[in-house]
């Protein structure tokens, strides 16, 4: 397969030198300017002044730029199999490679869902046929994702899933919940909880509050989340297996996850760029591209999101890409699909939490790179000698307008668009190979 | 012909909603309103200020009051005006409306009257189409015309809109005909309140300027108006309130609980009424108290004035 350029798929082994680039380890919370040297599909060295060979390595010139361990994006929908209109393995690792995102993790809500090895098993083979990102998968919770029966989430485990979550619904039957942390404990399983009272957000479309009403729109209760996560850590407190939520995007579930965390249960959380760039405002006009799920709430929840962020409630920050194609968006507000793209975007708008909101570069570096990788049991997310080398060069201050007609995604659906930002993704490394060069 | 040289003008492409309309806008199009009221009362003859321009009526959702007002208020102005309602049409076959629009476009109407039960989707055709759009309903959002129409009325009877206490009674969350008269009656300067179960107010509904009630006899004390809202059969049962007449007793409106308003309280009722369930039958036949029939009949003149300042010469 050949890709166009800027995408680089080729198996051929070429050796880098990255010079004089300021490399970021959140593992070290350090910012130092250093020489990356990679040879193969490892980080041979990383200190200063390195002299190679000059016909063996291919040196590039990193000053002013900075290097970062690859983003690990741990809820991503790749569209395949099921919804290759929307988008397929292939685009999505070309989206995430652009991105800087050298780590996809994909939710299982595909079409048919991942609930049984041979599913992992082929988008893995997809994958390494694309062999731009690398690609993990989650496995679903119950059996279609339907709620009802547990899947076999040892066997998916053993096949590579890194987490078992059903995507965009949540396991709302207490008992079955509270069966599969149980069962997930014996093997030190990870479950994944998009926390959503179904039964209270039936027919929602927006954040229950002034704006819903004055635009005649079914609300969704802020607390229909609040609530999930509660029941949910009576459970973890049982069972003791580790819980992960998913885009938190309200208040009172960073208040309630960090009084868990206070009292030492194993649970972590993430959100996603919209829940800390957007309020509710953004729907204005009946903007179906800010639909998302959960929804986009008031300031005050943004600001609560942020300071989560901040004082280390929140663990990760995730894309939470969602493809739609056109059909799916440009309907009446009620009819369109819930989410939007963000795979592109991510670091962006992660780094304006830097401009922004006082965040140190390497905590926010961290929140996409080491936290993720740590909570998946991943080896990547990190740089230091003899690691696989899943690197990104990045430039801090460049300014871009968004435009998701640019984008390689194959859907466009993206919340952000038209918005100025700074900071973009120059060169993405997976596992040696330079995949992406802008 | 009639003269409009009193009046300014409407300067907006569309009418989508009440919410945004400057007091101006709004007089501008109540007092046209007025003019053609005065006329029907007084002739028979079709105008021809719409001569030789072509309405498109577009029904998302059943409708006989409404479709038939527009119908006829373009007909009184000379319009040709057409019929399409989703029964007969290729929505049904899975077309968008996105599409629709573009084809209706294409088709170079003068002015397109949409309906829809979806919040938010005549906006979403408006920015498709060349001419003027005006909402007739769109889900819970606004029914401009329908706010238009009733402080018409309002006007008539009580001479000013200012300074009234106007109580909205019913099911306030699925209503869009509650929505467009609480941002027209406040622009105005009147003093709106609503009234109804807790199921049925949507969340801080006071940030658009009314007072909540969920008592009808404080709610209704002292006010001038009463405008009472249609419950839908669908959430009288089990959903919304508990059974019809549980709902009559507590939010139903009779002779007895209009002795908590005004003595010369006006009762309004957009219509379809379910006689029994949110007004006492004998209440609606009182042609003293209830404007319910001289509303309808408003209704023709708003329509002819909003087909008149929407449509553009070309």
């Amino acid at each position: 397969m050949n890709l166009k350029i800027p995408f680089n798929n080729s198996k051929l082994p070429i050796n880098y030198l990255l010079k004089n680039g300021s490399v970021i380890d959140p593992d070290k919370n350090t910012i130092e300017k250093k020489d990356v040297l990679i040879e193969g599909k490892i980080i041979k060295a990383l200190k200063k002044n390195i002299s190679v060979d000059e016909k063996k390595f291919k040196i590039i010139d990193c000053n002013n730029f900075f290097i970062s361990p690859g983003i690990v994006d741990m809820r991503v929908n790749i569209g395949e199999p099921g919804f290759e209109h929307k988008e397929t393995i292939k685009s999505a690792c070309k989206a995430a490679a652009s991105g800087g995102v050298t780590s996809i993790v994909c939710m299982p809500n595909t079409n048919p869902a991942i609930d049984q090895p041979a599913i992992i098993q082929s988008i893995q083979r997809k994958a390494r046929e694309v062999s731009l990102s690398k690609v993990f998968c989650t496995g679903c919770i119950t059996r279609g994702a339907k709620g009802n029966e547990i899947c076999e989430l040892q066997l998916m485990k053993e096949f590579g899933a890194l987490g078992f979550t059903d995507g965009n619904k949540s396991v709302s039957n207490a008992r079955v919940m509270r069966r599969a942390l149980n069962y997930a404990k014996s093997f030190d399983g990870l479950i994944i909880q998009h926390a959503e009272e179904p039964e209270l957000t039936q027919g929602g479309m927006v954040n229950e509050g002034e704006f819903a009403t004055r635009m005649g729109l079914t609300g969704i209760p802020n607390y229909s989340e609040a609530m999930i996560i509660e029941r949910d850590l009576w459970l973890v407190r049982d069972t003791k297996c580790r819980y992960h939520v998913s885009h938190i995007s309200t208040k009172e579930s960073v208040e309630i996850i960090r009084k868990a965390k206070k009292d030492g249960l194993p649970i972590t959380c993430d959100t996603a760029p919209p829940y800390f760039i957007l309020n509710e405002l953004s729907l204005e006009n009946y903007r179906t591209f800010s639909k998302l799920s959960p929804p986009l709430r008031t300031e005050e929840d943004r600001n609560n999101i942020i300071n989560g962020i901040l004082d280390g409630t929140i663990d990760v920050i995730v894309s939470d890409h969602t493809p739609h194609d056109q059909d799916a968006k440009r309907l009446p507000f009620n009819q369109a699909e819930f989410g939007g793209i963000g795979l592109e975007t991510l670091l962006s708008m992660t780094l304006n939490l830097v401009k922004n909101n006082n965040l140190s570069l390497t905590k926010a570096i961290a929140l996409i790179t080491k936290n993720p990788s740590e909570i998946l049991g991943l080896k990547t997310g990190k740089i230091s000698p003899d690691s696989e080398a899943d690197l990104i060069v990045f430039d801090l201050e460049k300014p871009w307008k968004i435009n998701s007609e640019s984008f390689h995604s194959k859907s466009k659906n993206s919340p952000f668009d038209g918005i100025l930002v700074q900071g973009k993704n120059l060169m993405t490394f997976v596992r040696g190979r330079l995949v992406y060069k802008s | 012909m009639i003269e409009e040289k009193v009046f300014k003008n409407y300067p907006h492409k569309h009418l989508l909603g009440i919410e945004g309309l400057l007091p101006d806008s709004i007089n501008y199009l109540i007092n046209l309103s007025k003019k053609y009221a005065n006329y029907l009362e007084d002739n028979n003859q079709k105008l021809d200020d719409l001569k030789n321009k072509t309405c498109i009526n577009l029904f998302f959702e059943n409708s006989t009051r409404t479709r038939t007002s527009f119908e006829l208020a373009g007909k009184k102005l000379g319009a040709d005006m057409l019929n399409i309602s989703v029964g007969s049409s290729s929505i049904k076959k899975g077309e968008t409306l996105i599409d629709t629009a573009m084809t209706l476009n294409a088709m170079q109407p003068d002015l397109i009257v949409v309906r829809h039960n979806d919040a938010g989707a005549v906006k979403l055709l408006s920015e498709k189409v060349n001419c003027g759009v005006i909402n007739a309903g769109d889900g819970p959002h606004e029914h401009p015309t329908q706010a238009l129409l009733d402080s018409l009325t309002i006007l008539r009877r009580k001479k000013t809109i200012s300074g009234l206490k106007v109580a909205i009674c019913g099911d306030i969350m699925h209503s869009r005909v509650a929505r467009s008269n609480i941002h027209l009656l406040n622009t105005l300067g009147a003093e709106v309140r609503v009234i109804g179960p807790a199921t049925l107010i949507p969340k801080q509904i006071e940030s658009m300027g009314v007072k909540v009630f969920y008592k009808m006899k404080e709610g209704l004390k002292d006010v001038d108006v009463i405008i009472m809202l249609r419950l839908q059969l669908e959430r009288m049962s089990g959903s919304f309130v508990p059974s019809i007449r549980e709902y009559f007793r507590y939010y139903g409106l009779n002779n007895e609980k209009l002795t908590y308003a005004q003595p010369d309280a006006l009762v309004l009722h957009p219509g379809p009424m379910n006689r029994g369930v949110e007004i006492d039958s004998e209440l609606a036949d009182d042609l003293d108290r209830s404007a319910i029939f001289e509303q309808v009949q408003m209704g023709v003149a708003v329509r002819m004035a909003c087909l008149k300042a929407l449509v553009k010469d070309r």
